[in-house]
């Protein structure tokens, strides 16, 4: 192996940025305490998690009091979808959702019991807003962008047609480095998909919407939220996303040409599918599908040259079970890699990749 | 029609064994892919669009195995 190793993985998990890192340094010492005491150590703690809950509320565009943290993307998910649906009671009892929601998506509709639909996507994944049907629909839950493909939905269009029935928007893929869409009624997204920490997920719940909670109730909690935040990684999440907003206009224009680079040289390889859609799409990642190549084998001999990649192949995932995302889309789901930059990615990281892609995917094939 | 027992083999492996030997049949003819995993399905008709051949849909093997049915092109 040449060089350092190169992280192309910031969709799943992005690095730390700086700011992060300053802020909760400083607030490692300072908001230690329950931010719910009334004690000086309390009120310093609750000072600091307000702050946060303010500069994030600014960030997204969203009031602080419709700002909840949770302790993950995923209870953010979790929480804002089956909220919705538990406060919809009375009207219609389904969950409608595409094809290509999260799997945190797909598991909270399934463990909700309630009745589900699924709304067809094209080929490149977004959201077929004529296959949409609302029949008994209590919520409709739509992401911003695709987690895996990238490709842009057309979140307003969908709230537009949904009217009265509630949307729930996943925006853990897009949020920070895009503005979140409008026309919903909850929304989530997490810290460490836009350089936070780990660990840390916001729930958004819109003045006026009819949310419940599914779950049991933690009076010390807030109105939407359960148990003690991290107030530091709170902190640090905040920080982190008042850095990336006010970075992202070059850096998406950066990230979305790199990401671009990376799909027009893979698109002239032999036998390799570039998925997704090539302009209206997340500007950091891409993903595309190798004939004749398993994923695993794909990601291992890649980080085996020091490229850190994803993938949503069958062999790669718990289940064993191609990712219903490339197969909703009619996608190969064999071969299959997401590469995903940020900003510590630089031009010869890139350059590296490219030039030892062809080679991999040539061995691997020689091998069968 | 051209039939290859895929039943057991995981992906990729269906369709390497469909890349191996479309060429056994003519163009114009049929070759059938009866395989057990579930990548298959949607991996054949992909396979297809990519390479140009013609993905004529899915059927059901005697034992209850799909079969996914290919037509060369050329």
């Amino acid at each position: 192996m040449a060089g350092p190793r190169v992280y192309l993985d910031s969709a799943s998990g992005e690095r730390l940025h700086p700011a992060a890192r300053q802020a909760f340094d400083a607030a490692l010492d300072t908001a230690y305490a329950d931010p719910r005491r009334i004690h000086h150590a309390g009120r310093a703690a609750r000072l600091v998690l307000d702050n946060a809950r303010a500069a994030t509320a600014e960030a997204l565009g969203v009031q602080p009091d419709e700002v909840t943290f949770t302790s993950s993307g995923t209870e953010a998910v979790h929480r804002g979808l089956l909220g919705l649906h538990h406060g919809a009671r009375g009207r219609g009892n389904r969950i409608v959702h595409s094809s290509v929601e999260h799997s945190a998506v797909l598991h909270a509709a399934e463990w909700s019991g309630a009745p589900t639909r699924v709304v067809a996507v094209d080929a490149t994944g977004r959201v077929r807003l004529d296959d949409l049907d609302l029949t008994d629909a209590a919520v409709v839950a739509c992401q911003s962008a695709n987690h895996e493909v990238g490709t842009i939905q057309p979140v307003a269009e969908v709230g537009r047609a949904a009217g009265d029935v509630p949307l729930f928007v996943d925006a853990c893929a897009s949020a920070g480095r895009l503005a979140l869409p409008e026309g919903w009624a909850a929304l989530a997204a997490s810290a460490h998909k836009w350089g936070g920490p780990p660990g840390v997920g916001v729930l958004v719940v819109r003045r006026g919407s009819r949310w419940r909670d599914p779950f049991p109730e933690d009076e010390r909690a807030s109105e939407h939220g359960v148990g003690f935040e991290n107030v530091p990684a709170v902190l640090a999440a905040a920080a982190a996303l008042q850095a990336v907003v006010a970075e992202r206009e070059t850096e998406n224009v950066r990230a979305h040409g790199r990401v671009g680079w990376i799909r027009r040289v893979v698109s002239d390889l032999p036998d390799v599918e570039v998925v997704g859609d090539p302009t209206d799409r997340l500007p950091h990642l891409v993903t595309f599908s190798c004939l004749y190549v398993e994923g695993e084998a794909l990601v291992t001999e890649l980080d085996r040259l020091g490229f850190e990649v994803a993938s949503g192949s069958a062999c790669t995932s718990s289940t064993l079970e191609p990712s219903h995302v490339l197969a909703a889309m009619g996608a190969l789901t064999h071969g299959n890699v997401r590469v995903s930059v940020d900003r510590n990615t630089t031009e010869d990281d890139i350059e590296r990749f490219l030039a030892e892609l062809p080679g991999a995917i040539e061995r691997l094939r020689a091998r069968l | 029609m051209l039939e290859l027992d895929c039943r057991g083999l995981v992906c990729p492996a269906p369709v390497i064994e469909l890349a191996r030997h479309i060429g056994d049949v003519e163009p114009g003819g049929l070759l059938g892919v009866v395989a057990s995993d579930a990548a298959a399905r949607v991996d054949v008709a992909a396979w297809c669009r990519m390479t140009g051949h013609e993905y004529v849909g899915e059927e059901t093997a005697d034992d209850g195995v799909p079969r996914f049915v290919v037509r060369r092109v050329s």
